[in-house]
């Protein structure tokens, strides 16, 4: 008798609450984080702003006119010109595409790199001593100089082989991924050695699940959380070691608009026109300090521990 | 503590050599050409004499070698003779790393001249961050979300992430160009003889040495903060309240020494940073020190002057971790070393 009401009871008590997920959870507590939308709504326009905006306003960034050189702000050019008369707006658009673009690239590369090191080390503990050797080693290079003088020596060799601007993006994008993924590689090994011993590792490795899959099913679902905050913050560092490499003459060359290389081509005519680096300065800054504000609250929104 | 001391310095010998490696090794597989940059008029001969002049037709490894006796042994043993007089061995024929250029100066006398200037830089912009840093995060961490907390954390993520570039440009901007108080550019002939020569090294002092700290005030005064709230709500805080101490005392002695210990091995780890970050400020203000150098170097193809700052970069951050961990666990006794 007793039996079938607890039957009953259980088929009444079917689970009729909202479906929730990881990810609906950590937005539900990212909103919370005033400074983080905050961030989030300047990242959004800036992104617009630079993919949309060549498509709106339709000048031509390396269109040359001498005699409207060094033009303050006018209906006709929003942010004035630079001193050969190339449209500033139109150039801070395009350099912001790329800006972007290798932001984003060697972030990606940069957590490929980590995210495998970090496994890697943190599962298997026969790769667990080279691997972490190497990483800090890797942490002890100086990086600035080095970036610098790797950029120098194989700049002309790419140019030459996929053609002057596909070629200094791609030495920079890599350059800066290789780089830049030991933060990564910790993080995640820390992480997995939490992991590794918890029961239900215990339980796939006892129905014979291949170490393979283990990786990729139960571990890197459970390592997602510090990766992304990593891959977020990734970003602001990438674009400003890119801006960092232009501005010393040392990254893109000045012909081609990023960020940097406006700032380097134009603090020659600082005096005459300061409105030519207030731009870019002013949007590599927004651009960093948005991604650190998502950054940090996501870091926030996706640690369990914070959730109520 | 000793024979921990003895082996961390034991494990910075290999780390460095597989740096000095792969240093070496970037500089020498690259497919630039040290000829490449002389007038193309030099007949194949004639540059085909420079290469061997230079070394460059013996094998990887022998150069490798050769490059390592003349930066560890060679070199430290000409600084020595320098500066106590003695001769020791043949040190007129002692190869020495020359630069390429500057008609094959020493590298080490070319920095000499070079490092005045960033180590000027640098150790100012440094202390004043340290003088800023700390008062201000723990006025942050005892008066936390008041206004002058959030006014400071505002301020410390805007300094976090206005990258030196744009700081130093923006000041150039405000402070040279429209309110014409300080240069924007840094004259390193300038002899201090009087007051008036004194005065204007301060001035062209000042812009390069705040952009420089900014950075480093931010960090530091966010760490500062976070460290002193951790503290504030230990039991021995509330102890010391209760047996009657005034609220100074207690700041000062006791929470603000416990806080400062994980600030000053973040201190310490700077300081390599710092330097990196002058390469940029040098080029902002046109301050010739080790990172115009480094610059001028890497543009010119001078290899031998190029793989020298990288290394000492290298000695850099490898010394400052290392005096990180050892200060750790001096002033934290609850750390012991095996």
């Amino acid at each position: 008798m007793s039996v079938q009401t607890a039957t009953a009871e259980t088929i009444d008590l079917a689970d009729n609450r909202k479906h929730r997920t990881l990810w609906g959870d950590a937005w539900v507590q990212f909103r919370k984080n005033k400074l983080a939308l905050f961030g989030l709504t300047v990242l959004t326009l800036i992104v617009l702003f630079v993919v949309i905006g060549p498509l709106v306003y339709k000048v031509d960034p390396d269109h040359i006119d001498i005699t409207l050189s060094s033009l303050p702000p006018s209906p006709e050019h929003p942010f004035g010109t630079d001193d050969l008369g190339r449209d500033t707006l139109a150039r801070n658009l395009y350099g912001g595409r790329i800006s972007l673009a290798v932001g984003i690239t060697a972030m990606f590369i940069a957590i490929f790199l980590g995210t495998l090191v970090g496994l890697l080390s943190g599962y298997f503990p026969v790769a667990d001593g080279p691997l972490m050797r190497f990483t800090d080693m890797m942490l002890a290079l100086p990086q600035l100089p080095l970036l610098l003088v790797i950029i120098m020596l194989f700049r002309d060799a790419l140019r030459k082989r996929f053609g002057p601007e596909l070629g200094i993006f791609l030495l920079i994008v890599f350059v800066i991924g290789i780089l830049g993924w030991m933060a990564t590689a910790r993080i995640v090994r820390g992480s997995v050695l939490s992991i590794k011993n918890k029961e239900f590792i215990e339980a796939a490795n006892a129905v014979g699940v291949r170490q393979y899959k283990i990786m990729r099913r139960h571990i890197l679902p459970n390592v997602m959380s510090p990766i992304i905050v990593s891959a977020t913050l990734g970003v602001a560092t990438a674009i400003l070691t890119e801006s960092a490499l232009s501005f010393l003459g040392l990254g893109f060359p000045p012909d081609v608009p990023t960020w940097g290389s406006l700032l380097f081509a134009n603090r020659d005519f600082i005096t005459q026109n300061p409105w030519l680096v207030f731009w870019p300065g002013l949007l590599i800054s927004l651009t960093i300090l948005s991604i650190n504000f998502i950054g940090d609250g996501l870091r926030d929104a996706l640690d369990p521990r914070l959730r109520q | 503590m000793g024979a921990y001391l003895i082996r961390r310095i034991l494990l910075a010998i290999p780390t460095l050599l597989v740096i000095s490696f792969v240093i070496f090794a970037v500089l020498d597989l690259a497919p630039g050409d040290p000829t490449g940059t002389l007038p193309p008029t030099i007949r194949a001969e004639v540059r085909e004499q420079i290469r061997e002049s230079l070394g460059l037709n013996e094998p990887f490894h022998v150069r490798y070698v050769l490059w390592m006796k003349q930066f560890f042994i060679n070199e430290p043993l000409n600084w020595l003779e320098e500066t106590t007089g003695i001769t020791i061995g043949d040190s007129e024929n002692r190869l020495r790393v020359t630069s390429w250029s500057s008609r094959g100066k020493p590298v080490v006398d070319l920095i000499g001249e070079r490092i005045p200037q960033t180590l000027w830089v640098v150790g100012l912009a440094y202390l004043l961050s340290i003088i800023l840093a700390i008062p201000l995060g723990v006025i942050s961490a005892i008066r936390q979300n008041s206004i002058f907390d959030q006014v400071g954390t505002v301020f410390s993520v805007i300094g976090y992430s206005m990258p030196t570039f744009v700081t130093g440009l923006l000041f150039i901007i405000v402070f040279a160009v429209k309110l014409q108080w300080f240069p924007s550019i840094y004259d390193t002939t300038l002899k201090v003889t009087d007051w008036s020569s004194f005065m204007q090294q301060v001035r062209q002092m000042i812009m390069p040495v705040t952009v420089l700290a900014l950075f480093q005030i931010a960090t530091l005064s966010r760490f500062t903060r976070s460290s002193m709230l951790d503290n504030l709500k230990q039991d021995y805080v509330r102890t010391a309240h209760a047996k009657g101490f005034r609220e100074r005392y207690v700041v000062v002695r006791h929470v603000l020494r416990n806080s400062l210990i994980p600030v000053v091995t973040l201190m310490a780890l700077g300081i390599p940073a710092i330097f990196g970050g002058a390469i940029i400020t040098e080029q902002i203000f046109r301050v010739n020190g080790l990172g115009a150098l480094l610059i001028i170097s890497i543009q010119s193809f001078d290899i031998p002057v190029v793989q020298t700052i990288t290394f000492i970069f290298a000695v850099l951050i490898v010394v400052f971790n290392l005096i990180a961990d050892v200060i750790y666990g001096f002033l934290d006794p609850r750390i012991t070393y095996q």
